[in-house]
């Protein structure tokens, strides 16, 4: 579960990315996070990862309190998480198979129960079959399922997706959403970046919307109820 | 820490030494040139510091006569010697050698080819009447000279002592240089080492930065770096210690041969030392090749 509240984040540069924003995300939901570019998305997205720490306010991952996380227990937040990028983020010189198993074994698993796990998860991505490939030898829509897979590989609790779909075409997109509603279905929580429209009124998901960093809106059902705010 | 993590941290290591071939080579060169001059200093120091208590121990002094002395002055100066109870007092023993007896003596410790040139001399012999006198107290030796070159028909009095305090300096300097070039030498030896595996964490730094998003440990980071580094230390200190022992042939070869002339020189033989070398050897490539990294590594993982 996270809790966001009133949470302000100021860089060192002096931009204040988030003024007040409180947010609440129960286990098993999934969220479309959606807003114009510099309105403070990925700035929500690293203060759940432990990569930022908040200015002001409390936000709680998972049983962790991120404003007052000891370095050494950042590694343990993470677990608890699975992280998606808009660049995919996939070691080229590995196979995907690799790929997926190096995330599992630096997290101490031991061969055995890689061996038992990584072709479940490459199957549920739909991508047994391109096991030994590597990733510059897939679509960019297959990286990006490499990743989810990697992503999932440690059975966290939330998948984290920051703009997953942006370097995809409008097809690969769906696919990819379809993908992160079916492990929402298994009972994953997932919180999606996005800037498609489109994609986001294809589902009838929570939407929650940020301009400026403030939560502009807050609404089941789709994508149109933050532009009739903009406008 | 598992058995399957270890040998993962292992293949890591042994990966990143590969893959960076030409730093790898390059960083081991240093360590086995820094180990080879350290450890060079530091046994010659060591050798002769045995030198000079060899000679310290040795409390024998040459009393060498006037040239052309009779075979009847060369008696008298014993009786002279034993006259005189001031120098008498650290006297142990002498004993008379005349220079016929030096120059036979001193064909046999020649080898047998060049023993003809020795045998030229038996008609004119270059050497001179000496007396070989033994002391009680070696503290006292400076004193006890003195008095002896003093003494009529005395030429020249050899003590070894000179040549200790000689050597003593010598050592002392020696001593100095080494510790100088231990620190320098280390330094460049983990800098070099730094350097390589900042250019390894370098190359994985997106790896790297993969294994922290999926919640890796900074140990676990780290290992395979530190591995890496281990591994360069204790392969150059394993080629510089077997270098180390063919030097150390040679120098103490060099020594024997340009000391032989003042004393007869007794090096420690590399076998009596093997032990403690390589010990130091493996200590110092150990610290260097793991210092080096760990320092390296800390900076890459501030994330
Ligand atoms: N490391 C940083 N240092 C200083 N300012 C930053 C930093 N990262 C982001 N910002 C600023 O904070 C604000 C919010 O940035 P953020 O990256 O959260 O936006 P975003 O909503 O993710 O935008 P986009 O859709 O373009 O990815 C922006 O004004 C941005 O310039
Ligand atoms: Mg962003």
């Amino acid at each position: 579960m996270v809790r966001l509240v009133d949470v302000y984040k100021a860089y060192g540069s002096g931009t204040r990315a988030l003024k007040g924003v409180t947010l609440r995300i129960d286990d098993g939901e999934f969220i479309f996070l959606v807003g114009p570019s510099g309105s403070g998305k990925s700035t929500i997205i690293k203060l759940l990862t432990g990569e930022l720490r908040p200015t002001e306010g409390r936000v709680q991952v998972n049983g962790y309190n991120i404003g007052a996380l000891r370095q050494r227990d950042v590694p343990y937040l993470r677990r608890t998480l699975g992280v998606i990028f808009q660049d995919f983020r996939l070691i080229e010189k590995k196979s995907v198979y690799e790929n997926v198993a190096f995330a599992m074994r630096v997290v101490g698993a031991s061969p055995r129960e890689i061996k038992l796990r990584v072709p479940y998860v490459l199957d549920l991505v739909g991508l047994s079959h391109k096991a030994r490939r590597r990733p510059l030898e897939l679509s960019g829509g297959e990286q990006q399922r490499v990743a989810i897979a990697r992503a999932l590989i440690n059975n966290p609790k939330m998948i984290i997706a920051d703009e997953p779909t942006g370097n995809l075409d409008p097809a690969r997109s769906l696919e990819i959403m379809m993908l992160l509603e079916r492990i929402n279905a298994l009972g994953t929580t997932v919180l999606a970046v996005t800037h498609e429209k489109e994609l986001v009124n294809r589902f009838a998901k929570r939407v929650v919307a940020i301009d400026g960093g403030r939560i502009i809106s807050d609404k089941t059902g789709g994508y149109y109820q933050y532009e009739a705010i903009r406008n | 820490m598992k058995r399957y993590e270890t040998s993962y941290f292992f293949r890591e290591g042994i990966r990143g030494v590969f893959l960076h071939g030409f730093m790898s080579f390059a960083a081991v060169g240093v360590i086995v040139a820094c180990l080879l001059i350290m450890g060079s200093f530091a046994l010659l120091a060591f050798n002769l510091d045995a030198i000079i208590k060899d000679i310290q121990n040795n409390n024998e002094i040459l009393v060498v006569l006037d040239e052309g002395l009779s075979r009847e002055e060369f008696v008298r100066f014993g009786t002279t010697l034993s006259g005189r109870t001031d120098i008498m007092d650290n006297i142990a023993e002498y004993t008379p050698i005349s220079k016929d007896q030096a120059l036979a003596d001193f064909a046999e410790k020649v080898d047998e080819e060049y023993r003809y040139l020795i045998e030229g001399f038996a008609t004119d012999n270059p050497l001179r009447d000496r007396y070989v006198v033994k002391l009680i107290d070696v503290n006292q030796m400076q004193d006890t000279v003195l008095k002896l070159e003093a003494l009529n028909g005395v030429a020249q009095v050899y003590a070894r002592l000179d040549i200790a305090q000689n050597l003593v300096r010598l050592r002392n300097a020696m001593n100095t240089i080494s510790l100088l070039l231990i620190l320098i030498l280390l330094a460049v030896s983990a800098f070099i080492i730094s350097n390589t595996v900042k250019l390894a964490t370098f190359d994985r730094r997106e790896e790297i930065g993969i294994m922290r998003v999926v919640g890796a440990t900074k140990s676990f980071v780290r290992w395979p770096f530190v591995i890496e580094g281990f591994l360069l230390g204790l392969i150059g200190s394993i080629i510089a210690f077997f270098l180390q022992w063919r030097v150390y042939a040679l120098l103490t070869e060099r020594i024997s041969e340009g000391l032989s002339g003042i004393a007869l020189i007794k090096t420690v033989s590399f076998g009596e030392i093997l032990a403690p070398v390589l010990g130091i050897f493996l200590l110092a490539g150990f610290l260097v090749g793991v210092g080096g990294s760990v320092l390296t590594i800390r900076k890459f993982l501030r994330v």
